[in-house]
């Protein structure tokens, strides 16, 4: 009832061989997929605005502290945009750098306060310090879905010109910061072009 | 189910900040001309909410699902047809807000694949049942003795109730 | 002390399944009884190590032993006793460690109850079945050892979410690993067919009810998954199309396809190199599911960003255990080829078809589900995949399915007539004629796809009953004589009409449900009404409600039909404090036409409230249809025919560990009653 691998009849030429390996062949394709998959971010959707001019808009300062934020802000030189709320965890983990980035005076820092309270807003800034230059409230979320917002914290980098040149998606951590954001940052300020 | 879930509770607290109403239904204000009202949520339904799975803005209370949930309905409000309603929000977020992915380049092996895939398989089922049609006959007579009296012993025993 | 012992056992377990995958593998080959008889002992001493870790765990979840660092993160000492105990499996650690525990499960199993397996092969199948343990038990250890200590021990668990604390929830992963690792059994017997170089009729029998069994608990457990889904997430949708629901689909939609294939191997002899290849792809899934699960690579929100290892460990061992069965099967295959021949219009015909259009069907939410992935690692564009490709791609290749299903079981074998299967169904054409009138009358102003979608769902209802009654003959012979039949037809002929009837009733329910559901988003004043269908909801107002770890509000409705009051429902939004979040209940009234669900939002500030109702007709049809399939499944699995790979004591002992070629020994005759 079975046919033993000997089997004079069972037609064994190349090119049923080369048909039988098809499926191990699909099998090694995927596998090599889901192991470049590892190292993707599926989370991270690159932002359509990067090259174009940063949206237009106009936010109000937060309540007691001057300078809200608007497109005409962003231009004349390179900047940061950093989205933040008090509510939002991973923001305190990426403060300190904004701090660091503000002592050291590389580059001017503006805070979008997304969906927040302007007093919770304020109360934060003052515990964990104020390294922002300019702050728009944003406090129905609208000029933050104009810029492609998603989750906080996100920051963008803002050329000379006001035009969006990358876009990083969660806490900035010491090594974005070095290897991304800083020499991107150097790059504009020289009157170059950069991508990250 | 429950993955989905958890994972969508870890994004919520870890990565992305509360913003608490997380797990609350969508229900919010409607507009006030029901036809209007409909096509909003037509176009609720082919937007995926960026926080969650695979999920449209409709089925999601995250907190920029409702954003957006409010953003289409006042687009239309203002007079947009639906396809500019959809188009604002892509030109803000990409493609990958779609829920149904649209046909270009990237994704032309996506939607030809299940034709494919289709062809492929009747093409080999016909070359099968072709390739079997004459020889294999002689490949089904030799069996030994112990194997034909085991066949019938199998077949005896299952086939009778 | 009891957690070191519990991970020792896990070493213990380790030693023994590496010397079960390879010892009994090598004393086959050599034909050395000694050696083969060492696959039985070491399969059930794998076993109870593993039970003993699996206790051990439990025993630090129900002591609360939150020295245990596992224990710690996941649960908390307030939770009612059922909570901790499937706190156990409801994290990576644990579930993992479930995950064996079934594995180990099953191959005692076939230790204990396969006494009628020729020795060779079964402790073939024992080794591969270890080789599969040997893999997972280094996962756990090397990676995600759930015995870890944390030192030292925190006052209390970080672990109290609510909203995991949920029957549906409780049981839904078990079920589910049942069904993935159920499908290890096929896996394990194709690998030692392909070893041996034999597939017959015999092995197609010992497969099957293992088949069947996962194939149960797989459909029960994505069942419970969706029902959760659809009464606790607050929406009322139930099946999402996410990349985690696809992971449990695609090992569904092979096991079916499997469960079919098999039939054609035991009864016509044909199909076996398909069928190997099947139950090898089918396990692949079931780990290429865990695999999608526990390393985020579609879901990241960076799972592995703290321990890339273990993405890296368990890709490994997929690409192992896949490559590794595949490359046996590109070599050994061609020893399968045979079997009876068939005219492409015949029972295996039918068979065949079911087989094509399952494995397109499955090859296409394969590649649905990677699809983003496979993009975004060739270009970088990041795309998303969702329901409206599914629905559009997945949707036309399952209504042939439907359709042919009706009619399969009424071929004869080898040579059939569609023509003539038809006529003897001519009550379901009838009834689904009728049904498609019926629709195009009472619901005329619906989608119209709905006609056809109930039509077919009548028609796979119908159809399954007149073959059930075809077969008994009913009214063609005295009544007493068909009842005579009805006991005496085989188990596995009416599994066949539970679960096609059950197909049928999971169509009209999906199709019902999303077509006439009546949905209605407003916001009330208390003592406004809202009608929604025929019924009509009257808003009695909001009251707040504490509750122990949160604050409620709860707004109550009368719900009347006609004048009559039907219902009082009493949804809730509630707010919870630690972790701050809000989570809806929805009030959900069950009848005999469908369900009504009522959902109660945030206040205006006003006075007024934001109300959510919906009339979803006929959405239970879905549960109570997966049900009748599984249903349908056991009572295949009671025929007798099947019970040949289950037990049979006493004749099957060690003495046939003697050298004994594969197929030498007649199966045991089998005694029921």
């Amino acid at each position: 009832m079975s046919i033993e691998a000997n089997d004079p009849n069972s037609e064994e030429t190349p090119r049923r061989i080369w048909l039988r390996m098809v499926p191990l062949a699909v099998a090694l394709l995927i596998g090599g997929f889901l192991f470049v998959g590892l190292n993707l971010r599926p989370k991270e959707i690159p932002s359509v605005l990067i090259g174009k001019d940063v949206p237009t808009f106009d936010l109000p300062a937060l309540p007691g502290r001057p300078k809200g934020l608007k497109s005409a802000d962003l231009k004349g030189q390179v900047s940061l945009v950093n989205v933040f709320a008090s509510w939002c965890v991973s923001c305190r983990a990426e403060h300190p750098l904004f701090m660091k980035l503000k002592a050291q005076n590389i580059v001017p820092v503006h805070g979008l306060n997304y969906k927040d309270e302007g007093p919770a807003a304020i109360g934060w800034l003052q515990r964990y310090g104020d390294p922002y230059d300019r702050v728009g409230a944003d406090l129905n979320g609208r000029v933050g879905i104009d810029w492609g917002v998603y989750g906080v914290p996100e920051t963008f980098l803002i050329s000379a010109e006001g035009r969006i040149v990358c876009k990083h998606i969660g806490p900035v951590m010491e090594r974005d910061l070095q290897e991304k954001l800083l020499p991107a940052i150097t790059a504009l300020q020289k009157g170059g072009t950069a991508k990250c | 189910m429950l993955m989905p879930f958890m994972r969508n509770l870890i994004t919520m607290v870890f990565v992305l900040g509360l913003a608490g109403s997380a797990w609350a239904v969508a229900v919010d204000k409607p507009m006030d001309d029901p036809v209007l009202e409909a096509r909003a949520r037509v176009i609720h339904k082919q937007l995926r909410c960026l926080v969650c799975q695979n999920q449209s803005i409709e089925d999601s209370n995250a907190s920029l699902a409702r954003d957006l949930r409010i953003l289409v309905r006042d687009r239309i409000e203002a007079g947009d047809s639906d396809d500019e309603t959809i188009r604002y929000i892509v030109d803000r977020y990409g493609d990958w807000v779609l829920l149904k992915p649209p046909v270009k380049s990237g994704t032309i092996f996506l939607w030809l694949g299940p034709v494919l895939f289709l062809a492929l398989a009747v093409i080999f089922i016909f070359l099968w049942y072709r390739r079997r049609q004459t020889p294999v006959a002689a490949v089904n007579a030799p069996l030994s003795h112990d194997e034909q009296a085991r066949l019938k012993s199998i077949l005896d025993n299952g086939d009778r109730g | 002390m009891i957690a070191e012992l519990g991970h020792y056992a896990l070493v213990l377990a380790l030693s023994v399944a590496i010397v079960q995958a390879t010892v009994p593998l090598y004393g086959a080959w050599r034909g050395d009884p000694g050696w083969i008889g060492l696959a039985r002992p070491s399969a059930i001493v794998q076993c109870l190590l593993v039970v003993i870790a699996f206790a051990a765990l439990m025993h630090a979840y129900i002591t609360s032993d939150f020295s245990v660092l596992n224990v710690a993160t996941n649960s908390h000492s307030a939770k009612p006793l059922l909570y901790k105990i499937s706190g156990v499996w409801g994290n990576h650690e644990g579930s993992l460690l479930l995950w064996l525990l079934i594995l180990v499960l099953f191959g005692a199993a076939v230790a204990v109850f396969g006494g009628n397996l020729p020795a060779p092969f079964r402790a073939r199948v024992l080794s591969v079945q270890a080789m599969i343990g040997v893999g997972f038990l280094c996962f756990v250890l090397f990676t995600s050892n759930p015995f870890e200590r944390l030192l030292p021990a925190p006052i209390d668990g970080r672990g109290l979410n609510p909203l995991l604390q949920d029957p549906g929830l409780a049981f839904h992963p078990p079920f589910l690993y049942l069904g993935y690792v159920g499908f290890s059994m096929a896996f394990s017997f194709a690998v030692a067919a392909l070893i041996e170089g034999r597939v017959d009729a015999a092995w197609a029998r010992w497969v099957r009810p293992w088949t069947l069994a996962a194939w149960c608990f797989l459909t029960t457990g994505i069942a419970l998954g969706s029902w959760w889904a659809y009464y606790e997430l607050g929406w009322g949708g139930w099946w999402f199309w996410d990349p985690v629901e696809n992971a449990s689909f695609m090992p569904w939609l092979a096991g079916t396809a499997l469960l079919h294939s098999s039939i054609v191997v035991e009864k016509r002899d044909s199909l076996k190199n398909w069928t190997v290849l099947l139950a090898i792809l089918t396990f692949s899934l079931s780990l290429l599911g865990t695999f999608l699960v526990r390393s985020g690579v579609l879901t990241s929100v960076h799972a592995f960003a703290t321990d890339p290892a273990r993405g890296i460990f368990i890709l490994a061992f997929l690409i192992a255990v896949i490559a590794g069965s595949l490359t046996l099967y590109a070599f050994r295959a061609p020893a399968m080829k045979g079997g009876g021949l068939f005219a492409p219009i015949s029972r295996e015909g039918g068979l065949v078809l079911n087989n094509l259009l399952l494995s397109t069907a499955c090859a296409t939410v394969l590649l649905g589900t990677l699809y983003p992935l496979f993009l975004d690692a060739v270009t970088g564009e990041k795309i998303t995949v969702g329901p409206p490709y599914f629905n559009a791609t997945f949707g036309p290749l399952m209504v042939p399915v439907f359709l042919a299903m009706a009619v399969g079981p009424m071929l004869h074998w080898k040579r059939g007539d569609v023509l003539g299967a038809v006529q003897r169904l001519k009550f379901a054409v009838a009834a689904s004629v009728i049904a498609l009138f019926a629709t195009l009358v009472f619901a005329f102003d619906g989608p119209w796809l709905a006609i056809p979608g109930i039509a077919l769902g009548v028609w796979m209802i119908a159809a399954a009953l007149e073959e059930a009654a075809y077969r008994i003959r009913l009214f063609r012979v005295p009544v007493a004589d068909s009842l005579r039949r009805l006991w005496r037809s085989p188990r596995a002929a009416w599994g066949t009409t539970f679960a096609h009837a059950g197909a049928g009733m999971v169509i009209i329910g999906i199709v019902a449900s999303s077509a006439w559901q009546v949905e209605k988003l407003q916001i009330m004043q208390p003592g406004e009404s809202v009608s929604v269908g025929s019924y009509e909801f009257k808003f009695e107002g909001a009251a707040p409600i504490p509750g122990p770890n949160y604050e409620a509000v709860r707004g109550i409705f009368q719900v009347s039909r006609d004048g009559k009051d039907i219902a009082v429902m009493q949804p809730e939004s509630r707010k919870y404090q630690d972790p701050p979040m809000d989570t809806t209940e929805a009030a959900i009234r069950t009848g005999w036409g469908g369900d009504l669900y009522a959902v109660i939002g945030d206040p205006t500030g006003d006075g007024s409230w934001s109300t959510r109702f919906y009339n979803k007709p006929m959405i239970h049809w879905i549960w109570i249809g997966c049900l009748t399939m599984v249903f349908g499944g056991l009572v295949s699995l009671s025929d007798r025919r099947h019970r040949v790979g289950a037990p049979v004591r006493g004749k099957a002992g060690a003495k046939t560990a003697t050298k004994m070629s594969a197929g030498a020994k007649p199966p045991t005759p089998v005694v029921t009653k």
